[in-house]
């Protein structure tokens, strides 16, 4: 067992290197344009939105549409931050990192406190309402900017920092899937299959959605520090209801609870309306069919039967293995 | 006096407002009673509605009963439409794929109307006509009238036919108990696309009157209203038909009372505040059950 485990670690450690290498050498090899350049980082940004997403969505199962909410108070505190800093670049990106994270953290724990008590339907709306209402205070408050938004942040997270805001990427993936497979994963995976279940064996239900909440805003939150140092100008409007929904396409294409799958679903989000300029107009319906599309199928009696089928073979190759 | 003239005047205010929720939040309401779930796409059937009387007066230049009929007409198949597309097949699955199909229905609305009909929002004069009246210094606009006795109206006809007629006692039943409604006779997929036929009716009546008042078009206006009349279905007590109808009201007050004395920006914060306070408080609502969760 233990072998299979090195196995994987390894194939993901190449994986991480490969997809380091061959950006690098994008990058540096003058192979890209410059319209193609700049989707890098938010490729990256993506990537870390839709991982904290998922842990949400696809392991704690539930839906919160406010998750650009967090992004947003991240990427204003981190930018506020290293607009007050006078320090070297990289200095200043790193303390505006743990100071967006974790105003977002406090703000999803302020926030979770009262939703705790709340799930599914319900839980979907506050977390909307909750996405609404900091956006309607940031343009209320004189600090932020207002509705002219914020500006004068430094670029210190673009293509050229890529190995800066790539370490972050690997390390939001690896925390977060790690504590998938430890103990509290397997709780919070617990309460996400049946809460009345868990709670009747001991897990504390609100104490782990309140943890997978901050963790997933802590994330979001770095993600939006990213986001700032990397656009240069914050607005409230840009972290509105859609950009909640985008990363939400993101994990729902990705398969929900598969932490690969958001990776790669993420990319190729971030990367493909760069590419079909042309069809621009058409993305946004894009996202609505594949919504749609995904639910139906996930539902439908053909995918049931596939699962079913799937399930059999490996009882029968656990018998096998049992004789 | 001027101040209390002011406060009658935003109370008024409210009132409009919050007969518009109500309408919208009926919609919401008789769904999540009968199917259990919340229809997202709910709000932008007002948006479908006030693009519908706007090609259908604007652009066809027909009169205006038969503009309202026809949009009427246009949502309740939408209604329909979606119910059967999106929401029939996910009748037995978990209730986050629903929530999600839901969400991607309203995108998918709401994306055709910018296809069609683009982001720059779209001048549209009201086609209610009324003048408006002064009752001791107090202005009351023709559109307010006519929204306050029309919501009035809907409500009574509502009220009636849910409790006075054959086909509003099935819809009770299914929204009771499928498996025994079923086994009664009911023909339980007639009843929820009835269901889904007058929810859209009302929200195409909401975006009417709501497109009468502000007089521009754009493919995300229902989504506003939307949200907010699902706060008052929520602030009312989801399922209940009267808590839909006073917690639309009570928002509505609650909203120009704010925008009035406290700030317009945050308006919208205590709206969604209001929401959170009920849902922490009575998670039930004013006049909703509390259901024991069985396992």
């Amino acid at each position: 067992m233990n072998k299979k485990i090195n196995k994987s670690v390894i194939i993901n450690v190449i994986l991480a290197l490969v997809a380091y290498g061959v950006v690098m050498a994008l990058i540096y090899g003058g192979l890209l344009g410059r319209q193609a350049m700049s989707i890098i980082i938010p490729c990256c940004i993506n990537v870390m939105l839709a991982v904290s997403l998922c842990l949400l969505v696809g392991f704690l199962g539930e839906l919160t549409l406010g998750h650009a909410g967090f992004m947003s108070i991240g990427a204003y505190a981190g930018a506020l931050t290293t607009n007050a800093l006078d320090l070297p670049p990289q200095i200043e990106l790193l303390i505006g990192l743990l100071v967006g994270g974790i105003v977002a953290a406090v703000f999803s724990l302020i926030i979770g406190l009262p939703v705790l008590r709340l799930k599914g339907d319900y839980l979907a709306i506050v977390t909307l309402g909750f996405g609404e209402i900091i956006k309607s205070v940031i343009n209320f408050l004189g600090f932020t900017g207002g509705a002219k938004g914020l500006s004068g942040i430094g670029a210190y997270s673009n293509y050229k920092n890529f190995t800066f805001v790539y370490i972050f990427v690997l390390l939001t993936i690896l925390v977060i899937s790690n504590l998938v497979k430890s103990r509290h994963g397997r709780a919070i995976c617990a309460v996400r299959d049946n809460y009345i279940a868990a709670e009747a064996v001991g897990i504390k239900v609100s104490k782990f959605k309140t943890m997978a909440f901050v963790i997933s805003g802590f994330f979001a939150g770095m993600a939006g520090v990213f986001y700032a140092h990397n656009v240069g100008i914050l607005k409230p409007g840009n972290f509105d209801y859609n950009k909640s929904i985008e990363i939400l396409v993101m994990v729902v294409l990705g398969g929900m609870g598969n932490i690969k799958g958001a990776i790669i679903a993420a990319v190729i989000l971030t990367a493909l309306p760069e590419v079909l300029r042309s069809a621009a107009d058409f993305r946004m319906l894009l996202y609505a069919i594949v919504l749609i599309a995904m639910m139906l199928f996930n539902n439908s009696k053909f995918r049931m039967a596939m699962i079913e089928k799937r399930n059999l073979k490996k009882a029968m190759s656990i018998q096998k293995e049992g004789e | 006096m001027s101040l209390i003239n002011n406060l009658v005047e935003q109370l008024i205010n409210g009132l409009r407002t919050g007969s518009i929720y109500a309408l919208i939040a009926l919609g919401y309401t008789m769904v999540y009673g009968i199917a259990k779930m919340i229809n997202f796409a709910h709000g932008d059937i007002i948006m479908v509605g006030a693009y519908a009387l706007y090609v259908f007066a604007a652009l066809l230049g027909l009169p205006a009963p038969v503009c309202i009929l026809l949009t009427i007409i246009v949502c309740a198949v939408l209604g329909i439409l979606v119910e059967r597309i999106a929401y029939k097949p996910l009748r037995n699955a978990p209730s986050l794929a629903v929530l999600i199909t839901a969400i991607g229905v309203s995108y998918f609305l709401q994306n055709v109307a910018l296809i069609i009909f683009k982001a720059t929002p779209i001048p549209f004069g009201s086609i209610i006509k009324v003048p408006s009246i002064k009752i001791g210094g107090i202005h009351i606009s023709g559109i307010t009238i006519v929204t306050l006795i029309v919501t009035v109206i809907a409500m009574a006809v509502l009220t009636w036919f849910i409790n006075k007629t054959k086909a509003g006692s099935a819809m009770r039943a299914v929204s009771e108990d499928k498996g025994a409604a079923a086994l009664m006779g009911i023909n339980v997929n007639k009843t929820i696309s009835m269901t889904f036929a007058i929810g859209s009716a009302l929200a195409a009546v909401a975006g009417i009157l709501f497109i009468c008042q502000y007089e521009s078009l754009s493919p995300t206006l229902g989504a506003l209203p939307g949200i907010k009349a699902f706060v008052a279905a929520v602030l009312g007590g989801i399922g209940s038909i009267p808590g839909a109808m006073l917690g639309g009201i009570v928002l509505g007050i609650i909203e120009s009372l704010s925008k009035a004395y406290i700030s317009t920006q945050l308006a919208d914060a205590i709206v969604f505040g209001v929401l959170v306070i009920v849902l922490l408080v009575k998670p039930s609502g004013l006049l909703g059950k509390m259901k024991a969760e069985k396992v």
